[in-house]
């Protein structure tokens, strides 16, 4: 993890209110941990004051610019307009300087090879999904579950599915794939592959469906959460979340960013979670 | 001096270090409380070492669960908080979180707080004998829950009270902490210098509110935060420069400093030292690139010492 004061390769609108920004980003090849996310900042640039979370959707290397030069480390993030800090960030072009603090935070476990796994993405939340399929698609069965509202909200579906993965797309006004909610689908999934484990990102009321499902199968999950976050290092302490053994008395909060943002299931307080914030419509204040 | 290419050069550097109730700091910038952890989270980013002192997030003597979220929100140009004062509790950061800062030779200065007056009594006696504790400071703008929650520092009498209490039980570098929400702060300034304070530090955050129109509740669980950030700069600078007229003790500066130039204001006005926060959050760096262009500044202004800069405002 380090603050890199660094250049943007491309930002591209990927669906209408989507953007999918290429950062040139050394070392990241090797640090980067599938579920993890980066800090990232306009340089010299205020408002907005603060940072804001992303999750890393994938890492790689570009062509250089001429023959004989080292090929470009890259991060890619994927992002929607929310708030103002996004709507900064759409109109930046190739060659404006941003810094990125990361890679930051714990990530997916990869669990046992011989599951089948299960990824379960609504909206943004599919960007941390996309490294961790990466990763188990050497190994294991891998399924992605993509759900939104309209078809404008399905993202990188056909990416996956050259990786190998079977992908399985549903909307709420049926614009695209199956017309209803992701975790119908999930129920649908479990029956069939009781072995399973699942991974789900999205937002709150997905993640607590999600939740309640894989309880009542017995099925494991790990759950990556979105929160307000001001340093992203474990020192602002606004992003917390309730674990399970938290009480008045005994209160037990864990850092989203330090302690997650990927948590496994058990982890967490169900009960009280689905009132904590966390909302930050895709992790983009 | 010698000379290049026939002028005159300075080849020594400035001298940044600064004295404040006998602690040696060497230079004037520090974190405020609460926006740098316990150091261990800023460690992997910044040399602790080059600091003028290291301040610990407000310890209790209980471990204290904090606020419901949302916690925090950004507002133009600042961040509101009511992370409610999460913290470990005294005794465990005695034992777990005090010896990794003891490896550093900057001076810790622990930050502390209670919810009755014998509370910060008990806090500060138990840190009069930790090794590595080089000073206290003191958050006096806390509710005291025996006093129907009137906060101390908002009171005179309440802040004194509870100063002259803590005074008798440490022999420590004792800095209070002063609340910018009274009607004004000179009177809580001398109160806490007459009650025993070897130094002031101010401002803590200004209480603000913020609302999301759409579903018409307060974008803080809390309701009600403590706002910080650039935005509350030039209240900060004004608040600190009537305090160094009301009071003889050092004073330590805060309030939306995230550049050299911002900590100049500061020292400028009169006070000895400097601490920076939110701009912790957004650049886990600043504060060391905040020495460095402070040290730049004199070079390139001539000035020897940064003593002969503190309290030099022409006004």
């Amino acid at each position: 993890m380090k603050n890199h004061k660094t250049i943007i390769l491309s930002n591209q609108e990927i669906s209408p209110g989507y953007y999918r920004m290429r950062i040139l980003a050394p070392e990241y090849n090797k640090l980067a941990q599938p579920g993890q996310f980066v800090m990232f900042r306009v340089q010299r640039s205020l408002p907005p004051l603060l940072r804001r979370p992303f999750g890393i959707f994938r890492v790689g290397y570009a062509a250089p610019d001429c023959d004989g030069m080292p090929q470009k480390e890259f991060v890619e993030l994927i992002y929607k307009v929310v708030g103002s800090g996004t709507e900064i960030m759409q109109d930046l072009h190739q060659g404006d300087r941003v810094e990125l603090l990361g890679p930051l935070g714990r990530g997916f476990d990869l669990g046992d090879p011989d599951e089948e796994k299960i990824l379960v993405g609504g909206g943004i939340g599919l960007v941390p999904l996309y490294m961790l399929a990466e990763k188990l698609v050497a190994n294991s069965n891998v399924r992605l579950l993509m759900g939104g509202r309209t078809r404008d909200d399905i993202i990188t579906v056909t990416e996956f599915e050259r990786l190998g993965v079977g992908t399985y797309v549903s909307t709420e006004d049926g614009s695209l794939g199956e017309e209803g909610l992701v975790t119908q689908v999930l129920e649908r999934k479990l029956k069939k592959y009781p072995n399973a484990q699942v991974y789900a990102c999205g937002p709150m009321p997905m993640i607590d469906a999600v939740q309640k499902i894989c309880a009542a199968h017995s099925t494991p999950l790990q759950v990556s959460l979105e929160a307000l976050m001001a340093c992203g290092v474990g020192a602002c302490l606004g992003c917390v979340v309730k674990g399970a053994g938290h009480s008045e008395e005994n209160p037990q909060y864990l850092c989203t960013c330090k302690q997650g943002p990927v948590f496994q299931a058990e982890q967490l307080d169900w009960n009280r979670l689905e009132n904590q914030s966390g909302d930050c419509g895709g992790c983009g204040v | 001096m010698s000379e290049l290419n026939g002028q005159s050069v300075k080849l020594t550097r400035p001298k940044l270090a600064v004295e404040i109730a006998g602690l040696k700091l060497k230079n004037p910038v520090m974190p405020a409380s609460g926006t740098f952890g316990y150091g261990e989270e800023y460690a992997p980013y910044l040399d602790l070492n080059q600091l003028g002192a290291i301040v610990t997030k407000g310890l209790s003597l209980n471990p204290k669960a904090g606020n419901p979220t949302p916690r925090i929100c950004e507002t133009v140009s600042g961040m509101l908080n009511a992370i409610g004062l999460q913290n470990v509790g005294i005794e465990d950061f005695i034992k777990h979180k005090m010896p990794f800062l003891d490896q550093y030779n900057s001076p810790v200065i622990v930050n502390f707080f209670g919810n009755t007056l014998e509370e910060y009594v008990e806090v500060a006696a138990r840190l009069e004998d930790v090794p590595g504790v080089a000073g206290l400071e003191m958050n006096i703008s806390c509710p005291n829950v025996k006093q129907g929650g009137i906060v101390f520092g908002t009171e005179a009498s309440a802040a004194s009270a509870v100063v002259s209490q803590v005074r008798k039980k440490t022999s420590k570098p004792l800095i209070v902490k002063l609340t910018p929400n009274v009607t004004d702060i000179r009177v809580t300034a001398k109160a806490v210098e007459d009650a025993g304070a070897d130094a002031i530090s101010l401002i803590n955050t200004l209480t603000g509110m913020a609302v999301d129109v759409k579903t018409r509740k307060p974008r803080l669980a809390n309701t009600i935060g403590g706002l910080s950030g650039p935005a509350i700069r030039p209240i900060a600078v004004r608040l600190v420069h009537q305090v160094v007229q009301a009071v003889d003790v050092p004073v330590i500066g805060i309030g939306g400093i995230s550049r050299a130039i911002d900590a100049l204001e500061f020292l400028i006005v009169g006070a000895k030292a400097v601490q920076v926060g939110t701009a912790n959050f957004v650049d886990p760096n600043a504060m060391a690139t905040i020495i460095d262009d402070l040290e730049e500044f004199c070079q390139n202004e001539g000035i020897d010492d940064i003593n002969d800069l503190i309290g030099t405002l022409d006004a």
